[in-house]
């Protein structure tokens, strides 16, 4: 039932060849151009194994050469058009389905941790068997989101949950963490799963479907930590360089970036300050309410009214309770995925930075030196592609983020703007009942009356 | 005990009451032939079929509210609130109002005031004044007595406090009240020259003590507590009350954050701009919109905070019944014994320890002549002492008879009164919920555009 093969590494990393291993990832996928941009695009698109025949789909006449003709969704073969294009607007052709529960506690001499319980179905041919069960901890989340960074430095790769929250937490396993963790992980693959691009890598598949001792192997293979260590630091030392020479439109793209960073970033804030009220106001009404009823214990006369007026407060109160966990349903975790996605994306941008800066100093080390031409003009030749390709990449990843987002959040608030209707309509309800039957008794007092002493 | 100086003259009728909590000044103390006379048998029985001829509507008003300085007592400045009071009578006839008598009077004439209502008539359930400091306050009140918005509900209050007043059947024909309302100089000395301040019984103010009564009136000690559990509750209520409203101006101010960012946000954005604009401008209507509905919620709850204060009147009710129940057990003790010493000396047994006694086994005994003559003091001292106890009896009864009489009528108000605002409270919550269906509604439908 599991998935056995370790699909074999088509990983290319975006960052300066030097660091990257030494396998060609044209060994696997099925080649189109011999230039190494071209098989770099393809392994991103082709993460794929060998044996997998009915994938010849992607090979052939995937015009991967041709980036200008792209249409904003990036993998051009039929198939993973489909997807891509009937993903977002109709679920029912979604072939892969994801969830995350279970959390259960591993206590080992050395640690504790949680792992969660993964359950993959799929239709998909390239995929063994048509239901998957596995357990993932944290640790092989943030793997995955590597190892996706690797592979498609430029894409939007959608966020995970923090490793901490550091304020307010005692310890780090209560309940409320894991369960909000839990369900953002849940997010966070379905997230790839509904990418057109990231849903065919390789070790996706491999994190869904492989055995605890096949993905630890699986993992080891791979540039070794140190060798990544390096990449970062000469990474950050370029990107600077890639900065200034940024296109018009990626200035922009970052503009938007740290404004809507800033802007999510407080409504992030708002909306835990709004709920953590909305907690306290309702702590105080389920103390407000039973103190009417002690009241009618000593009023003959009023004793209807004080328990009716007691009983509506204590409904207002559960109706709160219920606005409440709507809010930290619909809204707070939308909204703090976007923070994380902020994040996220001022990291794509810098990767892009980083490639755009390997071409430029490449580019001056040309004009200044004049021995190695030749390599140099081939080396530039390669990164030219290189760079285009992160940036169509780049742009198309964009647009779709981009609208999702806003579909995200139009929704997102919707919901919240539809529970307080929904609250304010129940708090009616009871209060409007409430007063219809005192005016009926008042009505019956009035009438029974003898002529008052006034 | 005295009863109350009536000009016959002038006599205010008693009144229906008109729940607090309505927001115009001016209220009519409306006046007709009124059955609720015949329940009153305090002074002016007889004149009760002459006011009858009257028909006259007062109204009473404090209409403004004015910061004074001045010199106090002690010839040092100070600045204080003062209140005009307005009296208009309406002639039956028209309707037209006009306007008799307008004064100035501030708060510690009020309490003046109530303090010599409080003397004169020990067995009415006397209205009580708005409080002299704010209490029950949540955070955005202020606590300060100089604030505003504290002037202007204090100012309700002490309207409040005159109309229970002319709406009361006995207190409204007091003489004292009558010049309170018309006479401007010269009023605090017409008050103290009534003496009423001899007369409150200091043991009164001794909130301590207790008087062991041995025969307690059953009615008065349940009232006793029912007075205490209706403080001990309001307060309760005030107090959560205060928490809740604190709570809610929180929940909706914080909304008001979203109206600027999104307003920020939009400046970014091109489909979704306009939406989040609009958006924005609702979540400002919204986290505005809890002012005034804080600010109704504290009318309501100075109506709660009136019968707060109402169980303090009825526990002084109570307390001076305790009093004259212990003078009547005193008087009936001390003149049981002086019956005893009589009987003992006629006798020649002496039962009981007399100082007279024992000095008279010391220095030798008493002549029969001086023995004579102690007889008669004692049974001159029984006499009146039987005299004074019949007469404390009767009273005792007249102001049992008197108390229960209004506090009956206190009891009916106040159910009326209680129930209402109950009303009133739900009928603000009812707003409240309309408002809020109608700005998420808007901003419903401005999310779902963008």
């Amino acid at each position: 039932m599991e998935g056995e093969r370790l699909a074999s590494q088509g990983r290319s990393s975006g960052l300066p060849a030097g660091g990257a291993t030494g396998e060609s990832p044209g060994v696997d996928a099925p080649l189109l151009g011999s230039s190494g941009s071209s098989a770099l695009l393809q392994a991103e698109v082709l993460d794929l194994d060998e044996d997998e025949d009915d994938l010849e789909v992607f090979s052939k006449d995937a015009s991967l050469m041709d980036m200008n003709s792209f249409s904003p969704m990036m993998p051009t073969s039929p198939l993973s058009m489909i997807n891509q294009i009937k993903f977002e607007d109709e679920p029912d052709l979604k072939d892969l389905f994801i969830t995350v529960d279970e959390p259960e506690s591993h206590v080992t001499t050395i640690e504790t941790f949680i792992t969660y319980r993964i359950i993959t179905k799929t239709s998909r041919g390239e995929f063994d068997s048509s239901e998957f069960e596995v357990r993932r901890r944290y640790q092989d989340f943030l793997w995955l989101k590597g190892k996706l960074e690797e592979a498609h430095p430029t894409l939007i790769i959608p966020p995970l949950p923090e490793k901490f929250i550091v304020k307010g937490m005692v310890e780090r396993f209560n309940d409320d963490f894991i369960e909000t963790r839990r369900k953002a992980l849940q997010k966070f693959l379905n997230r790839i799963a509904d990418h057109p691009t990231l849903t065919f890598n390789e070790d996706f598949k491999v994190f869904l479907t492989a055995q605890a001792w096949e993905l630890s192997s699986h993992k080891k293979q791979g540039p070794g930590l140190l060798s990544r260590m390096g990449q970062t630091v000469r990474a950050v030392a370029l990107s600077m360089r890639g900065v200034k020479s940024r296109p018009e439109e990626f200035m922009e793209m970052n503009n938007f970036i740290e404004l809507f960073s800033q802007k999510i970033n407080l409504i992030d804030k708002i909306s835990q300050r709004i709920y953590k009220e909305q907690r306290e106001y309702s702590d105080e009404m389920r103390e407000y309410g039973p103190i009417h009823i002690l009241w009618s214990a000593s009023e003959e006369d009023l004793v209807d009214t004080l328990k009716g007026v007691a009983s509506c407060i204590d409904k207002c109160c559960k109706a709160t309770e219920k606005r409440m966990s709507g809010l930290s349903e619909a809204l707070l975790p939308v909204v703090h995925e976007y923070v994380l996605y902020s994040e996220m994306l001022m990291g794509v941008m810098k990767r892009r930075d980083q490639i755009q800066a390997e071409l430029d100093s490449k580019v001056e080390a040309l004009m200044y030196k004049k021995a190695d031409t030749d390599l140099l003009t081939e080396e530039i030749g390669k990164l030219e592609d290189k760079v285009e390709c992160a940036n169509n990449a780049l742009k198309a990843d964009w647009e779709r983020w981009k609208h999702n987002m806003q579909n995200d959040i139009k929704s997102a608030f919707t919901d919240m703007a539809e529970e307080n209707i929904h609250y304010y309509e129940q708090c009616l309800a009871t209060w409007e009942s409430f007063l219809a039957s005192q005016t009926d008794l008042h009505m019956e007092e009035t009438s029974e009356d003898k002529p008052e002493s006034h | 005990m005295e009863q109350a100086p009536r000009d016959p003259e002038r006599q205010l009728q008693p009144a229906p009451l008109e729940p607090l909590g309505h927001p115009d000044s001016g209220l009519q103390a409306a006046v007709g032939e009124e059955a609720e006379g015949a329940r009153d048998e305090g002074p002016g029985e007889g004149t009760m079929t002459e006011n009858n001829f009257w028909l006259k509507k007062i109204e009473i008003s404090v209409s403004e509210a004015e910061k004074r300085t001045g010199r106090n007592a002690m010839n040092m400045q100070e600045t204080y609130t003062a209140y005009l009071i307005e009296t208009r009578s309406v002639e039956h006839t028209d309707g037209q109002s006009v306007l008799t008598d307008s004064l100035w009077r501030r708060y510690s004439e009020f309490e003046l005031l109530r303090n010599y209502l409080l003397v004169y008539y020990p067995h009415i359930v006397v209205p009580p004044l708005p409080e002299k400091r704010a209490e029950f306050v949540w955070h955005k009140l202020s606590a300060d007595n100089m604030d505003p918005d504290f002037v202007e509900r204090r100012r309700i209050g002490l309207e409040n406090f005159l109309l229970r007043v002319a709406s009361h059947p006995i207190l409204c024909r007091d003489k004292i009240f009558y010049l309170f309302l018309t006479q401007e100089g010269n009023w605090k000395e017409t008050v103290n020259e009534t003496g009423f301040q001899l007369k409150a019984d200091s043991r009164l103010k001794a909130l301590n003590a207790t008087f062991r009564v041995k025969n307690p009136d059953k009615r008065f000690t349940e009232l006793k507590h029912y007075s205490d559990e209706l403080q001990s509750v309001i307060s309760h209520l005030l107090r959560v009350r205060a928490r809740v409203a604190d709570r809610l101006y929180g929940v909706y101010k914080v909304h008001g954050n979203y109206g600027r960012v999104f307003s920020e946000w939009s400046a970014i954005e091109k489909e979704m701009g306009d939406g989040l604009q609009s958006a924005g401008h609702h979540m400002d209507v919204y986290a505005s919109s809890i002012d005034d509905i804080l600010e109704d919620e504290e009318h309501y709850a100075d109506q709660l905070k009136e019968y707060l204060f109402y169980a303090e009147a009825l526990r002084a009710v109570c307390r001076k019944h305790e009093l004259m129940q212990y003078d009547l057990e005193m008087a009936a003790q001390d003149l049981a014994s002086k019956k005893q010493q009589c009987e003992e000396l006629a006798t020649g047994t002496v039962r009981t320890f007399s100082l007279k006694g024992m000095t008279t086994k010391l220095f030798g005994q008493e002549t029969p002549e001086q023995r004579e003559a102690r007889i008669k003091v004692l049974e001159e001292q029984i006499t009146e002492g039987e005299q004074q106890l019949k007469s404390k009896n009767l009273e005792g009864r007249e102001f049992v008879k008197n108390a229960w009489a209004d506090i009956e009528r206190f009891r009916e108000q106040k159910n009326h009164d209680l129930k209402e605002a109950l009303i009133s409270y739900a009928v603000m919550q009812i707003s409240m919920c309309k408002k809020g269906i109608q700005v998420w509604t808007n901003a419903k439908e401005c999310f779902s555009k963008m």
